[in-house]
């Protein structure tokens, strides 16, 4: 494959203003992920600051009661900052800390990688300015006071539909204004080229892990891992290990919002066509003049017209599944996983539930689901209760 | 036969001053007689904005037109056929200026073979670097258009690859960041500029944070011309469907700034 490529997807589609980093970025990631001292650094602080390994999870009432394949939780919600997002964001904030920035940006969605990047900037005394759609500073107040606590600065992002695309819109042009002091902690397997293979590189940790540890509680792989995918960082890293795997499918559960036969959704799979937009060739939700269309979902973080571009490579190869949740279905898995086991996991999560609920009891008993409960729920419970007709005075 | 005019036209006569406006902003009609205008004015080269929903080379003042426009209606095809019927009346070249999307979804070959219909001399898409020019820039040579290079503060030695191969004019972007006006430009572009002629005899021309006609005649003291987009299109957002006698005097001003040199 070309450079920065997976299959036709990827590249680096900046403006020549960026150019320059981008392939200072490229050189800078190269060298240290041959450094022994670089990588010894990252595992100290997953192990002593992250609190990996996260835990695999047997769930043995949600199994009893679907009545069919094993059901294992991959714990990310238990890390340091309650989600996946942490991992890629100290490996990011390391690696912009030994090009000599002392300034990193970033875009945010629900807020958990605003949050776990204001977190790591705070750990490794970097300024941090983090960029959230002025209507996802809304949904997800508290996690920008979150940021705040943290040290940095929120600008909340008021052009176009002041969602996530925006967000990264506006991280870009400012990177393009200052990139000499400054990375930019990209917080999906996205964007140009090397960012995809950073960001995956990160968080593969979850997948070496979860194969390392059903291993060691059932002494053979499992049939299917399941997680959810917006921009898809927390799926690649949990897929990525599992690839040469041939026995293990792999499924990625997209939203679906109100539903992918009507407009408002974030099914890139399923309702996408291929473009170039935010430095990459990938799937993107857009109309017949190659406008990015707006994207709906309750989960802020799954909100996103488009998908890593390994992800798109993984689906045309066929090596990879990827299927619509809807809003309603993850809500109902929201409230079943509190329920049954006694966890409130991420919305964005509970889309992975949601398809484990549809697949699990038409398995067998002797098959394995490991799924991927990327963050936890905190930040959602109001949303969840508006969504049921309640309302929180936060 | 071809009804294109060439790029070479626009500095074949001094130093150029090129103008930006988006196409469709705020209707399809005004910018027929806006680009209508800015030729009468002097413009010796104008570049059509093609708006995209997520400008992310541009300010907020370009980003606002795009919205306008794409919220007025405005379609790729649309502009084809607003050029095809002004095409003949103009004297200068015309170029488009959009990001790769909407050229790459309506198709690379389909999108130049418009091009050359319509006399489109060129294009310049700044998501497309020079690393991946190649998926788009044979086909535009095959349409005989030229596909613009940029070049950057942080460009250094990428000058001379990116000017060795640039087509038409190199356009030189004054500053970090995205378009938009600004009171002073602190590059040192007359050290850019140099290693352009050092790689190639291409003229080049310089954007991104001009709008006053002393800063259009300094750079284009430094350059082969000086090109123009946020100043116009406030003129544009303030003056709407009645633009036309501002854009006129603006475009006055600073082709005047320039032709003094």
């Amino acid at each position: 494959m070309a450079k920065g490529r997976f299959g036709e997807f990827g590249g680096q589609y900046v403006p020549e203003t960026l150019m320059t980093e981008v392939l200072r970025l490229e050189k800078a990631y190269e060298e240290a992920k041959n450094d022994p001292e670089f990588k010894a650094e990252f595992d100290r602080l997953m192990k002593e600051y992250v609190g990996r390994p996260s835990l695999l999870y047997y769930a043995e009432n949600m199994t009893k009661d679907l009545g069919g394949a094993k059901i294992y939780l991959k714990r990310e919600d238990l890390n340091h900052t309650g989600a996946h997002k942490i991992n890629n964001a100290i490996g990011q904030c390391l690696l912009a800390k030994r090009m000599g920035k002392t300034r990193v940006i970033a875009e945010t969605g629900a807020g958990q990688h605003g949050v776990a990047t204001a977190t790591a900037a705070a750990l490794l005394g970097m300024e941090c300015e983090v960029f959230m759609g002025r209507e996802d500073c809304e949904r997800q107040k508290l996690n920008v006071f979150r940021m705040q606590l943290l040290g940095a600065t929120v600008t909340p992002v008021t052009t176009g539909t002041q969602v996530l695309k925006d967000a990264v819109n506006e991280a870009m042009r400012t990177w393009s204004s200052r990139c000499e002091d400054t990375h930019y902690v990209i917080g999906s397997t996205m964007g140009p080229h090397p960012f995809p293979m950073i960001v995956r590189d990160f968080q593969s940790i979850i997948g070496s892990e979860a194969r390392q540890q059903i291993l060691e509680k059932e002494g053979r792989l499992p049939d299917a891992v399941i997680a959810c995918v917006g921009g898809g960082s927390n799926s690649m890293g949990m897929f990525y290990d599992f690839i040469g795997d041939e026995g293990v499918s792999l499924i990625g559960c997209e939203a679906a919002g109100k539903g992918i036969d009507t407009d408002q959704h974030a099914a890139t799979m399923a309702r996408g066509e291929v473009g170039i937009f935010h430095g990459m060739k990938s799937y993107f939700c857009q109309n017949e003049y190659g406008q990015i269309d707006e994207v709906y979902s309750i989960s802020a973080g799954l909100d996103y017209p488009g998908i890593g571009p390994e992800h798109a490579y993984l689906r045309d190869s066929g090596r990879a599944s990827y299927v619509p949740v809807t809003d309603d279905e993850a809500v109902a898995a929201f409230e079943y996983i509190a329920r049954q086991e006694g966890i409130i996991c991420a919305v964005e999560s509970a889309h992975a539930i949601a398809h484990v609920m549809k697949i699990a009891g038409q398995m067998s008993r002797d098959q394995i689901i490991v799924v991927c409960l990327s963050g936890r729920g905190d930040k959602d419970v109001a949303a969840i209760a508006r969504y049921r007709g309640v309302n929180l005075d936060e | 036969m071809s009804r294109k005019v060439e790029i070479s036209r626009a500095f074949a006569d001094g130093k150029a001053f090129i103008g930006f406006l988006t196409a469709g902003d705020p209707d399809i009609e005004t910018t027929k007689t806006l680009i209508l205008e800015m030729e009468r004015a002097g413009a010796d080269l104008i570049e059509i904005g093609i708006p995209f929903s997520d400008p992310v080379a541009e300010g907020v003042v370009i980003q606002e037109a795009d919205i306008r426009a794409l919220a007025s209606g405005t379609t790729t095809d649309m502009i084809f056929d607003m050029v095809d019927e002004i095409r003949d009346q103009v004297k200068v070249p015309l170029v488009f200026m959009t990001y790769v999307n909407p050229i790459f979804h309506y198709g690379y070959e389909r999108f130049c073979e418009r091009c050359r219909e319509v006399g489109i001399a060129g294009v310049i898409v700044p998501d497309l670097p020079f690393e991946e020019k190649n998926e788009f820039a044979g086909i535009c040579r095959e349409h005989d258009m030229n596909l613009i290079s940029m070049i950057a503060p942080t460009s250094d030695e990428r000058i001379k690859q990116i000017a060795s191969e640039a087509e038409g004019f190199l356009y030189v972007v004054s500053s970090m960041g995205v378009t938009g006006v600004r009171s002073k430009i602190e590059t040192d572009i007359g050290a850019m500029v140099e290693k352009v002629r050092a790689a190639s005899d291409i003229p080049a021309a310089i954007g991104f944070g001009i709008s006053t006609p002393e800063q259009a005649a300094e750079m284009s003291r430094l350059s082969d011309g000086a090109i123009v987009g946020s100043a116009i299109v406030r003129i544009i957002a303030r003056e709407g469907r009645n633009a036309a006698p501002a854009v006129y005097e603006y475009v006055k001003s600073m082709k005047d700034a320039v032709r003094a040199l």
